[in-house]
């Protein structure tokens, strides 16, 4: 039975892990640090499906009703934020 | 930048220990009383000066620092007998059960401490609440019968009233529960969610601490007597008691003496922190009045929190009824002298304004204006440089003008041209606080303008509104520049006009321009003699030499405006004839001149204003300001000359039309029964999806809903738009057609939760109707009109429909406004960064580009950041005529607008532009 997958879902927009220097790029982009990004739990359905992990970026490209698509970037974390602090 | 912000990482609630209690104090307080014959602070007593300064002047012999620096300083009392804190009774008994009297130990088995513990360490790992566990643990502890570490007898733990603690029935003094509490082991105290260092036994109090001087000041009454505040009465009381206590127990005297009166110092100390404890009476002043202790000044609607901290008054400010008038501007709010005389404005002297700080100085509080002059600002205060205030009245006003120097402040009295700001609650979005230049004026009302109802939602039927006096100059230019009624015409909710005309004006408007209404010399004077018109009166473009009211109107717009729409009274025929139609609906105006159309709602109103918002977004907001406020003049000009009214009798319509609703009413009825029959007959189609008994519900309620309609329909048509109320329902001023109807031709089914009335007893609805009947009647249809007024079933199922209306507003309102509030407080503090990303204070993005797709509403066109389209028309509509040079230099516009375009690159545009330049 073939196994089901979130991504596969219409409702999911396209999720895409970007390589470090993209990632970098992204973040020189807007002058952000890692703690400024929004966050996408590991735990997360679509994390998980497509192999995302902690500290990755994962850029997601979705329709928007106002702008066509849109495209956002979402950092890999670990637990939730009250804990990523130190 | 260097990043200075902290943040709270946690807040931990502690005991205070006795030795932090001493380590803070200043005076070990042992005497009762407060001051000597000589009105001197007794030393040792409880208005030690060391506890802090409360009169002005004097010095703090703690910190040397003078009153409004002094913060106060604690004081101690060492009690002679422990005594129970009643803040913590629930936290002793909860101790008490779950440990063992012997040694002190938690009740929990091995296994039970395991168990806990680990459940504790992964709901701190998850960051999750422990405390229902914390619950868990104290009522399993307190189950056991015996301790499992020593194997002592574990008894039952009781309260008697507030703060007495029995064990098997036999009484626990304040000394035996803190012994009890000293042998319970630090390792054991994380079970009660209490941190190592803090012991339980704290929460009886051997030192009571004595709030500084400042948080209980004494007041001097007029007689010259003083009077003490309500907690230091109460430390009074305790330090006489624990007194008397000491002296007893030191002289050897009988144990029911000393235990009477330790019981006594336990309710003073009880009373003391909280006088509404319940088991025992509250301590009173001798006129019987409760005391206010510490809980009593937290707690409750009046309390430190919601009446102080949540809730603030506010100085420079004024409150009154609001009422209309439409011949101010919209930026304006009329202010009666008595509020003017009232509040003020700082103004500095310097040595360039002493002249004229004099003068004002020497008009006193209640200058008397000069002739023809209808109010003349005085002065309330004046400010010496050592900040010392001195009041002006009629008697000292010359020689406190005299001395006005440079570097002194007066606070002067509101002037005609002052920036105020104005607020109606709830203030629900930024437009319920606006900044207005003030008129002064007589009466006792804020007066403003229609306009600005509708942002503020504000009515007259007794409205108050709040105005505040800005008191720097920083706060005056932001208000002028951003905060200022015309900034907002513009809804950032939605990019259309919010501020607008509304009922009469409309009205107004519609009479105006519908058809060629045309006024005489004298008339078209008077009118436009409102806006203060002061250029050449144009050639009369009516009949007979007379001018329309297109003409008129035409003077208060743009010279260079051009714009087509369609009124608000259009009928939205299938083919549209544009400038030729026959209700004279579509709005052409070119060059600024109205040729065809009439104005209306969707000309000029609030929420619709087309023309409005094309003027607010090429003109600027000035421009709009200054054209609604004519537009207003105009409107109510043009109104007051013609007259209008409305009255029930514009309802009536022809014996003719009525017999025509009757037969209709009465066809539809038939109808009705031809459906019931066909369905008891069992002939009746069923419609897919539904059952037999659905289909003839939606059968019944679509015949009745047509015929509703259809008696609308007749009544409309003996209702011209020469009709006052078909004139206010057409041009959007006020109500609708279906109200007309409802008035003149048929009020229609009556529903509760979309389906007709059903409810009653014994399968029918009332009484008058057969057991069984589903005819129209019988079910809720009203035959009536209002004007003719409704039979007595009628009646009964109008209340009940009304009720469900009434029932349904009721809870929306409610609970659409708390969602409103819960994302309000969600999104309040996020805002657009430079690279248009949006942010929360933290600096977390929460949108990479505002909206997705960076657009400002008030900027755009319809939510679009460019209407191509109308820019184009806009170019190569005027190329056509224009020279060559023209041509090639537009082209160049085009090019600029498309790198703005390719600035804001998003896909939808680039789209637009490839078929444009197809074209």
């Amino acid at each position: 039975m073939a196994e089901f997958n979130v991504v596969n879902h219409e409702l999911v927009p396209q999720h895409e892990i970007l390589p470090e220097a993209e990632g970098k790029k992204v973040m020189d982009k807007f002058k952000l640090d890692q703690k400024q990004l929004p966050y996408l739990l590991i735990h997360d359905p679509v994390a998980t499906s497509i192999g995302a992990k902690p500290g990755q970026i994962v850029k997601i490209t979705r329709e928007s009703p106002t702008a066509g698509t849109v495209v956002t970037y979402r950092l890999i974390a670990v637990m939730a934020e009250s804990e990523t602090e130190e | 930048m260097v990043n200075i912000s902290k943040k709270i990482a946690s807040v931990e609630f502690d005991l205070l220990s006795p030795k932090e209690i001493r380590d803070m104090s200043a005076v070990k307080v042992i005497t009762p009383d407060t001051y000597d014959e000589d009105g001197f602070p007794i030393e040792n007593g409880l208005m030690d000066p060391r506890l802090g300064v409360i009169d002005p002047g004097l010095v703090c012999k703690t910190c040397g620092k003078k009153v409004p620096e002094c913060p106060g300083h604690f004081g101690h009392i060492d009690l002679a007998m422990p005594v129970v804190h009643v803040g913590y009774v629930k936290v002793l008994r909860n101790m008490l059960r779950s440990t063992c009297r012997k040694c002190g130990r938690i009740l929990l088995s091995k296994a039970q401490v395991d168990h806990f513990e680990k459940r504790m360490a992964t709901l701190i790992k998850e960051g999750k609440n422990i405390k229902p566990l914390i619950t868990n643990i104290v009522k399993t502890a307190s189950q056991a019968d015996v301790c499992p570490h020593c194997g002592e007898h574990s008894g039952k733990i009781d309260i008697d009233k507030p703060t007495t603690f029995r064990y098997d029935d036999h009484k626990l003094t304040q000394a035996d529960v803190r012994e009890w509490l000293e042998k319970v082991p630090a390792m054991d105290l994380k079970y009660f969610n209490f941190d190592e260092n803090i012991r339980p036994e704290w929460m009886i109090l051997t030192v009571l601490p004595v709030p500084p001087v400042t948080t209980r000041p004494s007041i001097t009454l007029p007689t010259g007597e003083r009077s003490e505040d309500d907690l230091t009465h109460k430390l009074v009381d305790i330090i006489r008691l624990n007194q008397r206590l000491q002296e007893n127990r030191d002289a050897g005297a009988p144990q029911l003496i000393v235990e009477d009166l330790w019981e006594l110092l336990q309710y003073h100390i009880t009373t003391y922190f909280d006088n509404q404890t319940a088991g025992i009476p509250p301590a009173r002043h001798r006129s019987g009045r409760a005391l206010k202790t510490l809980a009593q000044r937290l707690k409750g609607k009046e309390g430190r929190f919601r009446s102080n901290l949540s809730g603030k008054r506010v100085n420079f400010s004024a409150r009154t009824v609001v009422s209309p008038d439409p011949n101010i501007s919209m930026t304006e709010v009329g202010v009666p002298v008595e509020i003017a005389r009232e509040l003020t404005v700082p103004v500095k002297v310097t040595a360039q304004n002493i002249e004229w700080a004099k003068e004002m100085v020497k008009r006193g509080p209640e200058p008397i204006p000069p002739h023809g002059v209808f109010y003349q600002a005085g002065v309330n205060y004046v400010i010496r440089s050592d900040s010392r205030r001195l009041r002006v009245t009629d008697k000292s006003k010359n020689e406190v003008a005299e001395r006005v120097e440079p570097g002194f402040t007066i606070e002067r009295q509101l002037e005609e041209g002052d920036v105020v700001l104005f607020n109606r609650q709830p203030s629900l979005h930024r437009m319920s606080m606006m900044a207005h230049t003030i008129r002064i004026m007589p009466g006792k009302t804020f007066r403003i303008n229609l306009v600005v109802c509708p942002p503020y939602n504000a009515d007259f039927d007794g409205d108050e509104m709040n105005m505040h006096v800005l008191q720097s100059e920083e706060a005056r230019a932001e208000a002028h520049t951003i905060m200022k009624t015309q900034e907002h015409i513009l809804s950032p909710r939605f990019g259309g006009p919010v501020i607008g005309a509304i009922h009469d004006h409309i009205t107004g408007g519609f009479i105006f321009t519908h058809g060629d209404y045309s006024f005489d010399k004298a008339e078209t004077l008077f009118i436009l003699s409102r806006i203060g018109y002061t250029g050449e009166l144009p050639e009369p473009k009516g009949k007979g030499g007379r001018w329309t009211g297109k003409q008129i109107f035409s003077t208060i717009l743009p010279k260079d405006l051009n714009l087509e729409f369609k009124s608000e009274i259009c009928e939205k025929c299938d083919k549209c004839t544009k400038e030729h139609c026959a209700n004279d609906a579509y709005v052409v105006i070119k060059d600024g001149e109205v040729l065809s159309g009439t104005i209306d709602e969707k000309a000029i109103g609030a929420f619709k204003g087309v023309i409005l918002d094309r003027i607010v977004k090429d003109y600027g907001n000035d421009m709009a300001r200054q054209f609604l406020d004519d537009a207003t003049r105009l409107c109510i000009g043009a109104i007051t000359l013609r007259g209008f009214t409305t009255s029930i009798s514009d309802e009536d319509i022809p014996d003719e039309a009525k017999a025509q609703i009757r037969k209709l009413l009465d066809d539809a009825v038939d109808n009705v029964n031809k459906y019931v029959e066909a369905y008891n007959k069992g002939e009746l189609e069923q419609m897919p999806g539904r059952s037999l008994e659905e289909t003839l519900e939606i059968n019944i309620m679509r015949v009745l809903g047509r015929s509703r309609d259809g008696a609308g329909k007749i009544a409309g048509k003996y209702l011209g738009i020469d009709n006052s109320a078909v004139m206010m329902a057409k041009s959007g001023a006020r109500g609708s057609m279906l109200n007309l109807s409802q008035m003149a031709g048929c009020i229609g089914q009556q529903a509760i939760r979309g389906e007709r009335i059903h409810r009653g007893y014994q399968n029918r609805t009332l009484p008058h109707f057969k057991k069984g009947d589903v005819g129209a009647e019988a079910k809720g249809f009203v035959k009536s009109c209002y004007k003719s007024g409704l039979t007595a079933t009628e009646y009964f199922f109008h209340s009940a429909g009304g009720r469900e209306g009434l029932v349904d507003t009721a809870v929306r309102t409610s609970r659409s406004g708390y969602m409103q509030r819960r994302l309000i407080n969600a999104l309040a503090d996020l805002k657009v960064d430079e690279d248009r990303t949006v942010k929360d204070t933290a600096g977390t993005v929460i949108q990479f580009a505002y909206g997705d797709d960076s657009v400002d509403p008030t900027k755009s066109e319809r939510g679009k950041a460019i209407n191509i389209e109308a820019a184009i028309k806009e170019i190569l509509g005027k190329a056509k005529v224009e020279e060559l040079v023209e041509m090639q230099k537009k082209e160049e516009d085009v090019d600029l607008m498309r790198s703005i375009q390719d600035d804001i690159s998003t896909e939808d545009v680039e789209k637009e532009e490839i078929e444009v330049e197809e074209e």
